[in-house]
This record gives structure tokens, C-alpha cells and sequence, in this order.
């Protein structure tokens, strides 16, 4: 939040810049990065970063908006819970607006299903206290960052004897697209920048495949404009010399193995399982299920009647969350598909690439 | 006749017999009375107007929570409805006050706004000459709704409109921006924020500082719901203009940043309720700053952006990030929904 004044200094950035300018050159030919978290989308986006770096250097986002990879099953299961009697369900914002095949959170919202949002998992406990007589069914969505914090939640509803509070598990983990990543064809990358704060939960470490395996370089980085750049710079260096590693360049709060006590307490609740991403398919151990032993708190396995799932028609949002097309080359952004009207979940949430794409990197007559 | 506030609302109170005629008198009449209102008649009989053209406005107010730090509904409401005439460069001297409330509600919070109202429009110079009270049924509303009307008056020789907005005029903040929006969403989200309390105030003085001053003011507005945001792009739009921000020069409270970072808000799409931006010709920008900076509502004011042309096509706001690229600011889309991480 308050990071150093210097991750923001523009003579720093500049700097970083011309290194990353003469580091280009030396490489000799154009490369591509893919940044793996919405929070590095938006803070990219947010600076204008995209617009700094030299020509031959590309950065592209990959699937790291949760609300994004998020498959429209999910969606179409949250709805028919939201149908079912003496339940309520509850949402992180973003995923309000998101289509499932036939409706929308939103719109199931306006015609009077319980649907609340809420900011955190402890707010689905408060709510599942105080409506004893209700079924508060969590959505629960995100990536290792998240599922700590409900698996607490789970933790406390255990301990406190909430039997009505269950969440519909949604939780996903990253290396596994990642390897999916690496091992498409289609796709070109040439390095990965690494998500900051997942890599608090779980470590560097666990992303060593990647520069192991295969041979594609990775930099851990933080958030501040400086962060991304040094890890641009990094990447390019790996490059030029032909080297692959993971550089841990967010050592303020990253180690190489992780928060052992949070891996304990969602380790006590989930299992990895195979699950849908949008873009991918099914991706084998990239989700978090819920352990049998808590099968009474898992409301994926409540019989409810699901329509055949639909994704909108003409929507790219699986080559834009793999990488291999820019938004703009989507036939539907910007006319049809705006933030005011998203037909796809990248332009759903704000850490969606085609959402920040449209807010902050429309160049069109942009005075330099 | 009863003089203590009732501790619940009750259906009765709206049914316009003796419960309404107590509650009026009880709660609303001591704190807002003036001679106009006094008259409790159908109308409000208003004296001859000052020479000029009149400006009338109407506003509703939903806030959740209704009394926050720094302000509760009924300031805001009066705020509000005085800072759209004052933006106009009307002297606002006039409001109505309509409250719809929900039956149950407490009558201390009755009280509380009704005593905010009449403060702020005190400190605001203006008489709150007409009013109304309906209850309806629990669970049909949210403990408080207020719905104003403002009248005020342009003086002679006044014209504010975008329409006026030039190339080389500046873009000044009366004072930091966002305090009210981050103070409600903290307060709505129980975040601790420290000493941020709302800007909920009526900026009709601090209006009248500029002209006082001399400035030739071409636009301004009160950058409320959608915030700095929505005004700039309406600004741009009216005017044919593109508008630059200068994203070091934007004043920003740290608790306010520290509050968007939390919710992953967008600071310049929170809403004020005490400040106004002001588009100013370049040649009077030092002048209009330091008129402002001596009125103590306007000790922060700051530059913070500038007009240029616009080229066909080209985006209508920009802003210059701090580490000197650029990107366009759009509206809002919707409700700025919180992200996940």
C-alpha cells in the first residue's frame, strides 16, 4: 500500500527505462512477458507502463483474474442455489456482474433472489449467525491469496457449531495453468512475471518448474511501478544471456517456501482437484475442493437442475486469457462488449484484461 | 404541545394528524424555524427576488450509514442542495426539506439530521422554508431518505457553463479530494481510517471568494456521485475540450489512498460534498489560488489539471501518471465494484 516513494519515482523509472531500452537492443529480437495476476494488470495499466516500454518488448496478461478464468458452470450453479429455498448467497463484488449462461448475480439480484455481497468470508459467518434459519452459501472464488481467509472462515463455522454456513468451492492455484501455459504451442512467452502476493502464500519455489522443466525464465515482483520494471529488466537479461531462473525480486515479503500456517489451514479443508478455467478447459489438480469430511459444508454437492452451459456468442475471452490475442483484436471489444455491458468476464471485473484495457489503454490520440 | 422527539416513528406520524403535527413540531420546528417556515402554511410565501436569474435545483439523499464522521443526511442534504446552486454561481437563499422515513425508525437519528440540516444551513446563509414528512412501512424503505428543492439567485453579469471552458484554463480543487466517499465506504466496511472525517460542507462562501476576487470563472462543479471522474468527462464533453490531470498535483488524503487500496477503489471516482473544481483562465490561475487558500475551506486548494485542444477522435481526459506516462480516464461503469485481491 505505502510502498517506498522511490518504487515511484519517475527519474527511478526512467532509469529502469533506458536499461530496459539497451537491454532490448542487445537481444536483438522482439520478446513477450505474461504478467499472471489482476493485480499487476491493473497496476500496469494504471501507471501507463505498457505505454513506456520499448517496441520489441510486449507484456501481455495472462489468466490471474479470478472473476475472469472463473467458467460459466460455476455461475450457472451459484444461480440455482440463489433459487432454492431458505438460501442465501454471497458474492465478492466482481463476480456480480459476470454472465452465466442464461442471467447474471446482477440481474437475479434485481428480481428478488438473496443475493448479497460481501467483502470477505467473515461477513458470510456474521451473516450465517444472524440468519440461523437461512443456508448462507459462500461463493468461494480466488487463488491462493483467498483461500486462507475462507478456510478460516470454514475454521471458525466449525468451531462456533455454524452449520448453516457452506460455500460452493471455486477456489483455484496457479502453477498448474501455468504449466498448461508453457505447454501450448500456440503461445509465444518468453519469460513470466510472478504474482506477488500469491508468492507470499506459497513461496517462489513452487514456480522452479517452469525454469527447470522449461526452460522459461520467471521474476517474482511486486506491485509498485519500479517493481514491475526491474522485473522487465530482469527478464530481459535472462534472455540475453540465454539463462532461465526464478528471481525473487519481491524479497520484502516473499520467501522460497510460503506462510506454512496458512498451507496448514487450507490444507485442513481442501484437496487439490481437477476444475474448469475459462480459456483452458479442465485443468487436473487446479482447484480446491473440499476434503469428504467436510462434505456437509460443500454446497457443490446439493442437487439443483443446471441449463446446458452457454458462453456468449463471438466472445475471445479464452484467447485473451491465454495470450494469444490482444483484446482489441477481439470482434467484440469496445463495440458490442464495454464495461458498461461486459458479454465476457474479462470485462466484468476492473483486474480483467480487456476491462483494463478499455479504461486505461485506449491510446487513440492520447497526447504524449 | 409535546416537545420531546418520539423514540420510534410510527405509521401514524406520516398519516398528516395530530402524530405528524407533533413530530413536526417536536422534532423539526426548534432546530430548522425561521418566519417563513413558521407559517406552517401550504406555501411558502417568498419576499420579492434580488435582481437576477433565478436557479432552482432538486436533489435526493440515500447515504447509508446516515450519520457518519463528519456529517449525518440532513448536513448532506442541505450541502448538497446549496453546492449545486453555488456551482452555478447562484446565491443559494432557499431550500425545501422532504423526508420519507421508514416506520421504526429511531427518533434520536430524526433528531440528528434535523439538527444537522439546520446547521449547515446556518453555516450556509440559507432558510429551509417548506417541508414534508411521509412514513412508510418497515422494510418498504431505508431508515432515511431526504428529497430537497433549492432556489437561488445568478447576480447580474455571471455566466458559468462548460460552454465557456478554454484552452490554457487550469482546473483548481478547493481541497483535498475523496474524504467523503472513503469516509462512508470505510465507515459501511468498519476500516479504522483514523482522523478522515467526510467534507460534507456548503462551499457558497468559498464560491463567492473567487468572484470577490475578481476571476473571470468559466465552469464549475461539486465533483459528488462519480466524483472527479464523471465531472471532467462531462466537462470535456460539453466543452469540446480535452482535459489533462496531473496526477502528482491531485490532492489526495494518505487515509483516502489507503482506502482505495483496500477496497480497490478508484480515488477519482469518490464522491466530495464540500469541494468545488473551478476552470479558470490560465492568466488568473495564481490569483484564483490564493484567494481560496485565504478562506480556511480552501487552505489545500490545488492546480491539479489544464485544457487543451481536442483532436478529432482523441480521448477527452487524460491523465499523466506519476511516473510520467499517460492513460485516459473514463467514467465509472456502473457501481465501482470491490476487487477480490
Amino acid at each position: 500500500m505505502s510502498d517506498a516513494p522511490e518504487l515511484r519515482d519517475p527519474r527511478a523509472i526512467a532509469g529502469l527505462i533506458r536499461e530496459i531500452g539497451s537491454l532490448a537492443a542487445a537481444v536483438g529480437r522482439p520478446v513477450t512477458f505474461m504478467e499472471v495476476c489482476g493485480t499487476h494488470t491493473h497496476a500496469v495499466a494504471a501507471a501507463g507502463l505498457r505505454r513506456m516500454l520499448p517496441d520489441g518488448v510486449r507484456l501481455i496478461s495472462g489468466p490471474g483474474c479470478p472473476v475472469c478464468v472463473t467458467p460459466v458452470e460455476y455461475l450457472d450453479r451459484a444461480l440455482a442455489l440463489a433459487e432454492l429455498d431458505s438460501t442465501t448467497v454471497c458474492t465478492f463484488g466482481d463476480l456480480m456482474r459476470v454472465p452465466s449462461s442464461l442471467s447474471s448475480l446482477e440481474r437475479a439480484h434485481a428480481e428478488g433472489r438473496p443475493i448479497e455481497i460481501v467483502y470477505s468470508p467473515r461477513d458470510a459467518i456474521s451473516l450465517a449467525r444472524t440468519n440461523s434459519a437461512q443456508r448462507v452459501v459462500f461463493l468461494a472464488v480466488g487463488f491462493e491469496t483467498t483461500a486462507p481467509t475462507i478456510a478460516a472462515a470454514l475454521a471458525e463455522a466449525e468451531d462456533d457449531g455454524i452449520d448453516n454456513l457452506l460455500i460452493l468451492p471455486g477456489n483455484k492455484v496457479m502453477p498448474p495453468p501455468m504449466r498448461a501455459l508453457v505447454e501450448d504451442r500456440e503461445l509465444k512467452v518468453d519469460g513470466f512475471l510472478l504474482p506477488g502476493h500469491v508468492s507470499v502464500l506459497t513461496g517462489w519455489e513452487c514456480f522452479r518448474f517452469l525454469a527447470e522443466d522449461y526452460h522459461v525464465p520467471g521474476a517474482v515482483v511486486g506491485f509498485a511501478p519500479a517493481d514491475v520494471m526491474r522485473g522487465v529488466a530482469d527478464l530481459l537479461r535472462q534472455v540475453r544471456d540465454g539463462r532461465a531462473e526464478i528471481s525473487n525480486l519481491y524479497g520484502r515479503v516473499v520467501s522460497a517456501r510460503g506462510n506454512a500456517v496458512a498451507a496448514r489451514m487450507v490444507e485442513r479443508f481442501f484437496e487439490p482437484v481437477a476444475t474448469g478455467w475459462r480459456g483452458f478447459g479442465e485443468i487436473p489438480d487446479s482447484g480446491l475442493g473440499l476434503r469428504d469430511r467436510y462434505a456437509h459444508r460443500d454446497a457443490g454437492r446439493i442437487e439443483v437442475a443446471l441449463p446446458d452451459p452457454h458462453e456468449p456468442a463471438g466472445c475471445a475471452c479464452g484467447d485473451v486469457l491465454r495470450g494469444v490475442i490482444d483484446p482489441p483484436q477481439c470482434a467484440l471489444f469496445g463495440t458490442v462488449c464495454q464495461p458498461t455491458n461486459p458479454v465476457g468476464a474479462c470485462m466484468v471485473s476492473s483486474e480483467g484484461t480487456c476491462a483494463a484495457w478499455f479504461r486505461h489503454d485506449r491510446l487513440t490520440g492520447v497526447a504524449s | 404541545m409535546k416537545r420531546t422527539p418520539p423514540d420510534r416513528l410510527l405509521l401514524a406520524h406520516g398519516s398528516g394528524g395530530r402524530l405528524t403535527q407533533e413530530l413536526v413540531s417536536s422534532t423539526f420546528l426548534p432546530s430548522l424555524d425561521n418566519p417563513i417556515l413558521a407559517t406552517l402554511s401550504d406555501s411558502a410565501v417568498l419576499p420579492e427576488l434580488p435582481p437576477g436569474r433565478a436557479a432552482l435545483t432538486t436533489d435526493g439523499f440515500v447515504v447509508d450509514p446516515p450519520i457518519f464522521p463528519g456529517g449525518d443526511l440532513g448536513h448532506l442534504s442541505v450541502c448538497g442542495t446549496v453546492n449545486d446552486l453555488a456551482v452555478a454561481g447562484a446565491r443559494p437563499l432557499w431550500l425545501t426539506w422532504a423526508l420519507i422515513l421508514e416506520e421504526g425508525v429511531d427518533g434520536e437519528l430524526l433528531a440528528a439530521c434535523a439538527a444537522g440540516a439546520a446547521r449547515a444551513a446556518a453555516n450556509a446563509g440559507v432558510a429551509i422554508v417548506a417541508g414534508d414528512t411521509k412514513v412508510v412501512p418497515k422494510g418498504k424503505g431505508d431508515r432515511i431518505y431526504a428529497v430537497t428543492a433549492g432556489l437561488g439567485i445568478i447576480p447580474p453579469g455571471r455566466e458559468i457553463a462548460d460552454q465557456r471552458i478554454e484552452d490554457g484554463d487550469v482546473i483548481i480543487a478547493s481541497g483535498p479530494l475523496g474524504d467523503h466517499g472513503a469516509t462512508i465506504m470505510a465507515a459501511r466496511h468498519g476500516l479504522e481510517v483514523g482522523d478522515l472525517i467526510s467534507d460534507c460542507a456548503p462551499v457558497n462562501s468559498l464560491v463567492e471568494t473567487l468572484f470577490a476576487a475578481g476571476i473571470d470563472v468559466h465552469s464549475m462543479h461539486d465533483p459528488t456521485r462519480g466524483g472527479v471522474l464523471t465531472v471532467c468527462n462531462e466537462a470535456a464533453e460539453r466543452s469540446g475540450k480535452r482535459i489533462v490531470l496531473d496526477e502528482t498535483a491531485i490532492p489526495v488524503r494518505q487515509q483516502v489512498r489507503a482506502v482505495c487500496d483496500v477496497l480497490g477503489l478508484e480515488v477519482l471516482g469518490l464522491a466530495c460534498e464540500g469541494r468545488v473544481l473551478a476552470w479558470v483562465p490560465g492568466a488568473q490561475a495564481e490569483a484564483a489560488l490564493s484567494a481560496l487558500r485565504r478562506d480556511p475551506a480552501g487552505r489545500d486548494a490545488a492546480i491539479f489539471g489544464t485544457v487543451e485542444a481536442m483532436d478529432p477522435g482523441g480521448v477527452p481526459v487524460v491523465l499523466k501518471t506519476e511516473i510520467g506516462s499517460t492513460r485516459p480516464l473514463d467514467m465509472l461503469s456502473g457501481s465501482d465494484l470491490p476487487r477480490i485481491c
